[in-house]
C-alpha cells in the first residue's frame, strides 16, 4: 500500500507547481497566499507551540522587506540617490543585476532578522504572558514609526523596489515571484514539519504548558525560546523580502511595519486554523485569504470594520480554531483512542 | 538633532510645564486602565480609541455651536453607556479567560472603532477651538495655552471626585471588594457582573473626559488611539496597580519625557520614542526581577 500522506503531499506540490499556469489571473493572489501561510506557520512556532503570543513578528517581516530592497539597490547603485528620486528610472537594473541582487537581498533579509531576534531575544523573552504581547506590540509600532523618519530608506515618501527586468517582451514577473514564494513555502513547511517531529517541539510545548516546571526539569528554557524565535524571524524576514518585491513599493507604516494589517493577520490566521498544530495555520491562512479577498473586493472601505468584527468573533466563539473543532468532532482521525462508554458517561455527566 | 534645549534654558521650563500638564491627562486615562485591570484583570487595547471617541463628541458639540468645554460633562455620560454596551457585547465573554484572549478581542474592538470613526468623522486632524487664549510667563519666554491649564485642572477635579466616590459610595466599596477577591465578594452578595459592567463604564467615562480635554488642547484623529493605550499601559506598569500618587507622578514624568523627545529628536520620532520607552521599561523591570529569579506577573 502506498503511503496516504505521500499522495497528499505530492498532489499539493504538483498543484502548487502548475497553479500559476491554470489560473494565470490569480498569480499575485496565490503568491500572497504563500506568504501568508509562511507568516502564519512561523507565528505558530512561538505563538502556538511555545505559548509566547507575539504581536511583534511584523518587526522581522518589515525588516526583511527593507533589507532585501536596500541590498538589491545598494549593491549596484547609490541607495540615497535612488530613494531621493522616488524610484524614477534614473538607474535601471540589468536582468543579471536584478536576480543577483534579489538573491543576495533575500539571504540578507532572512539572516539579519534572525540575528536581531537572537540579540533582543534574551531581553524580551524574559517577559511572560501579556507583558510579552504588549512589549512586542510596542516594538513593532516603534519600528514602523522610526523607519518612517530615516531618510536613506525613503522616510515618509516610501521606497520603490527595482522594477522587474524585461527580456524581449517576455512578461514573467508574476511567475517569478510566485515560484519564489512557493519554494519558500515548501522550504518552510519542510523545516517546520521536521522540527515538529523532534525533541525541540516537545521542549517548546513544555515551556508553553508550564515554564517553571520545565526549568525545574533541567531544560535551559531561555536557549530554546531564543532559538524558536530566531527560526520564526528567519522565515518572517524571508517572506517580507519576497513580499517587498511583489508589492513593488515599500512604505514604513502601510506596507512594511503594518501592525494593523499583516501583524494582526498572522495571529488571526494561526488562531483561526488552530494554534499549535502543523496544518492549522495552513488551513487558517487559506480560509482567511479567501474570506479577506471576497470582503476586500465587495465591501471596499468596510474591510477594517469586517476585520475588527472577525477578530472579536473568532477570539470569543472560536478560540480553538478549525483544527480544534475537527479534533473534537472526529477524534479518531487524530489518532486519539476513544472509549465509547467513557465518552457516553462524560456526556451524561454534563 | 536640535540642541536648542541646552542653549536656551527657557525652552527647558516650557517643555517641563507642557509635559506636566500633558502628563496629568495621561494619568487620568491610566487611572481608568488601572481600575479595569485591577478589578477585571483585562488589558483594554481599545482604551485609546475610547479616548478619541470621547474627543469627537466634544468636537461635534463645538461644530454645532456649543462651547466644547461642556463636552467634559456630556462626553462621559455618553461614553459610560458606550462602555456598558461594549461590556455586554464582548468583554463579559472574555473576563474569566486567558489574558491574551482579552488583548486580542480588545484589539479587534480597537480596529473596529478606528475604522468606524474614520467613516463617521473623516480622516482629518481636527481640534475644537475653546477660545481660551494664552498665558505668558517669564517675560513672554514661556507660552502656556489656557486650555492646557483648564484641562489639567478638570482632570485633577475628576480624579479627586472618583477617588472619593470609590472610598465612600456603596458601588465603590463593591468595586474595591471585587478587585480584592472576586469569589469572596460574590459569596458575600456582591453582584460581580454588575460591578464589572459599572467598572468598564466608569473607565469609558474617564476616557470620555480625557478625550474631550484632548480635543480642546491638542488634536484628534481616528488613528491616534493606540499611542494613548500604550502610554496608559506604561504608566500603570511603572506605578503599579492601585498606587494613585504613583500613577499621577509617572504620568507627569512621561509627559515631560515626551516633550523633551519632541525637542531633541524631532516630532517625527515622538510616537516612536514612546513605544521604545515602553520596551525599555519592560526590559529594565525584567532584568531587575530576574536577579531575584522572578518575573513580571
Amino acid at each position: 500500500m502506498i503511503n496516504k500522506n505521500l499522495i497528499i503531499y505530492l498532489s499539493i506540490l504538483i498543484f502548487g507547481l502548475i497553479a500559476p499556469f491554470i489560473f494565470p489571473a490569480f498569480k499575485v493572489q496565490l503568491s500572497i497566499l504563500c506568504v501568508l501561510i509562511i507568516l502564519a506557520m512561523t507565528w505558530n512556532i512561538q505563538g502556538g507551540e511555545m505559548g509566547y503570543n507575539s504581536f511583534g513578528n511584523i518587526l522581522f517581516y518589515g525588516l526583511g522587506m527593507y533589507l532585501c530592497a536596500s541590498v538589491q539597490v545598494g549593491m549596484f547603485f547609490p541607495l540615497a540617490e535612488w530613494t531621493e528620486s522616488g524610484g524614477e528610472k534614473t538607474f535601471v537594473h540589468t536582468p543579471a543585476q536584478f536576480f543577483q541582487g534579489f538573491g543576495v537581498g533575500l539571504a540578507v533579509a532572512a539572516v539579519v532578522p534572525a540575528i536581531v531576534a537572537g540579540l533582543i531575544g534574551y531581553s524580551i523573552l524574559g517577559l511572560r504572558g501579556h507583558y510579552f504581547a504588549i512589549c512586542t506590540l510596542g516594538l513593532g509600532v516603534a519600528a514602523g514609526e522610526i523607519s518612517g523618519g530615516i531618510e536613506i530608506i525613503g522616510a515618509g515618501q516610501g521606497f520603490t523596489t527595482p522594477p522587474f527586468p524585461n527580456f524581449g517582451g517576455l512578461e514573467a514577473r508574476g511567475e517569478f515571484f510566485y515560484f519564489c514564494s512557493f519554494i519558500s513555502l515548501v522550504l518552510t513547511f519542510i523545516v517546520v514539519k521536521s522540527i515538529y517531529s523532534t525533541r525541540f517541539k516537545l521542549v517548546l510545548n513544555a515551556i508553553r504548558d508550564n515554564e517553571d516546571k520545565a526549568e525545574a526539569m533541567g531544560i535551559q528554557t531561555m536557549k530554546y525560546k531564543i532559538i524558536g524565535w530566531m527560526i520564526s524571524a528567519f522565515f518572517c524576514g524571508l517572506a517580507g523580502g519576497i513580499m517587498g518585491g511583489l508589492v513593488g513599493y515599500i512604505d514604513s507604516t502601510d506596507v512594511a511595519f503594518d501592525g494593523r494589517e499583516m501583524g494582526v493577520f498572522m495571529v488571526l490566521m494561526a488562531i483561526l486554523g488552530g494554534k499549535g498544530t502543523l496544518w492549522g495555520p495552513v488551513i487558517g491562512a487559506s480560509v482567511f485569504h479567501i474570506f479577506k479577498e471576497g470582503f476586500w473586493t465587495f465591501f471596499l472601505g468596510w474591510q477594517y470594520v469586517a476585520l475588527g468584527v472577525l477578530i472579536v468573533v473568532i477570539v470569543i466563539y472560536f478560540p480553538e480554531g478549525i483544527m480544534g473543532w475537527l479534533r473534537e468532532k472526529y477524534p479518531e482521525r487524530f489518532g486519539e483512542v476513544v472509549d465509547e462508554a467513557d465518552r457516553k458517561a462524560q456526556v451524561e455527566l454534563k | 538633532m536640535d540642541f536648542m534645549v541646552f542653549q536656551y534654558p527657557m525652552i527647558t521650563v516650557q517643555a517641563c510645564l507642557d509635559g506636566i500638564l500633558l502628563g496629568i491627562l495621561f494619568a487620568l486615562i491610566a487611572y481608568g486602565m488601572a481600575l479595569q485591570w485591577g478589578v477585571m484583570n483585562i488589558i483594554n487595547i481599545a482604551q485609546g480609541d475610547l479616548v478619541i471617541l470621547g474627543g469627537y463628541i466634544a468636537y461635534f458639540m463645538y461644530l454645532y455651536g456649543i462651547h466644547p468645554a461642556w463636552g467634559v460633562i456630556v462626553s462621559p455620560i455618553i461614553m459610560y453607556f458606550v462602555g456598558i454596551g461594549i461590556y455586554k457585547l464582548v468583554i463579559n465573554k472574555v473576563v474569566d479567560r486567558d489574558l491574551f484572549i482579552s488583548i486580542l478581542a480588545t484589539f479587534g474592538i480597537s480596529i473596529l472603532f478606528m475604522q468606524l470613526m474614520n467613516f463617521a468623522f473623516g480622516a482629518d486632524v481636527v481640534l475644537a477651538n475653546s477660545g481660551y487664549g494664552t498665558t505668558f510667563l517669564f517675560d513672554n519666554n514661556v507660552v502656556l495655552p489656557n486650555s492646557k491649564i483648564f484641562s489639567a485642572f478638570v482632570s485633577i477635579v475628576f480624579a479627586i471626585c472618583l477617588v472619593i466616590y470609590m472610598k465612600k459610595s456603596k458601588l465603590g466599596r463593591a468595586i474595591r471588594a471585587t478587585a480584592q477577591n472576586a469569589r469572596a465578594a460574590k459569596i458575600l452578595g456582591v453582584d460581580t457582573e454588575k460591578v464589572y459592567a459599572a467598572t468598564f463604564g466608569i473607565n469609558a467615562a474617564l476616557c470620555g473626559v480625557a478625550g474631550a480635554l484632548i480635543s480642546i488642547t491638542f488634536t484628534i484623529h481616528p488613528y491616534m488611539g493606540l499611542p494613548y493605550t500604550i502610554r496608559s499601559f506604561m504608566i500603570v506598569i511603572v506605578a503599579g496597580l492601585g498606587n494613585l500618587p504613583g500613577v499621577a507622578l509617572s504620568g507627569m514624568g512621561l509627559g515631560v519625557f515626551e516633550e523633551f523627545a519632541d525637542y531633541i529628536l524631532g516630532t517625527e520620532f515622538r510616537i516612536g520614542s514612546v513605544f521604545l520607552l515602553l520596551v525599555l521599561i519592560l526590559v529594565y523591570r525584567r532584568f531587575k526581577l530576574s536577579k531575584k529569579r522572578e518575573y513580571l506577573k
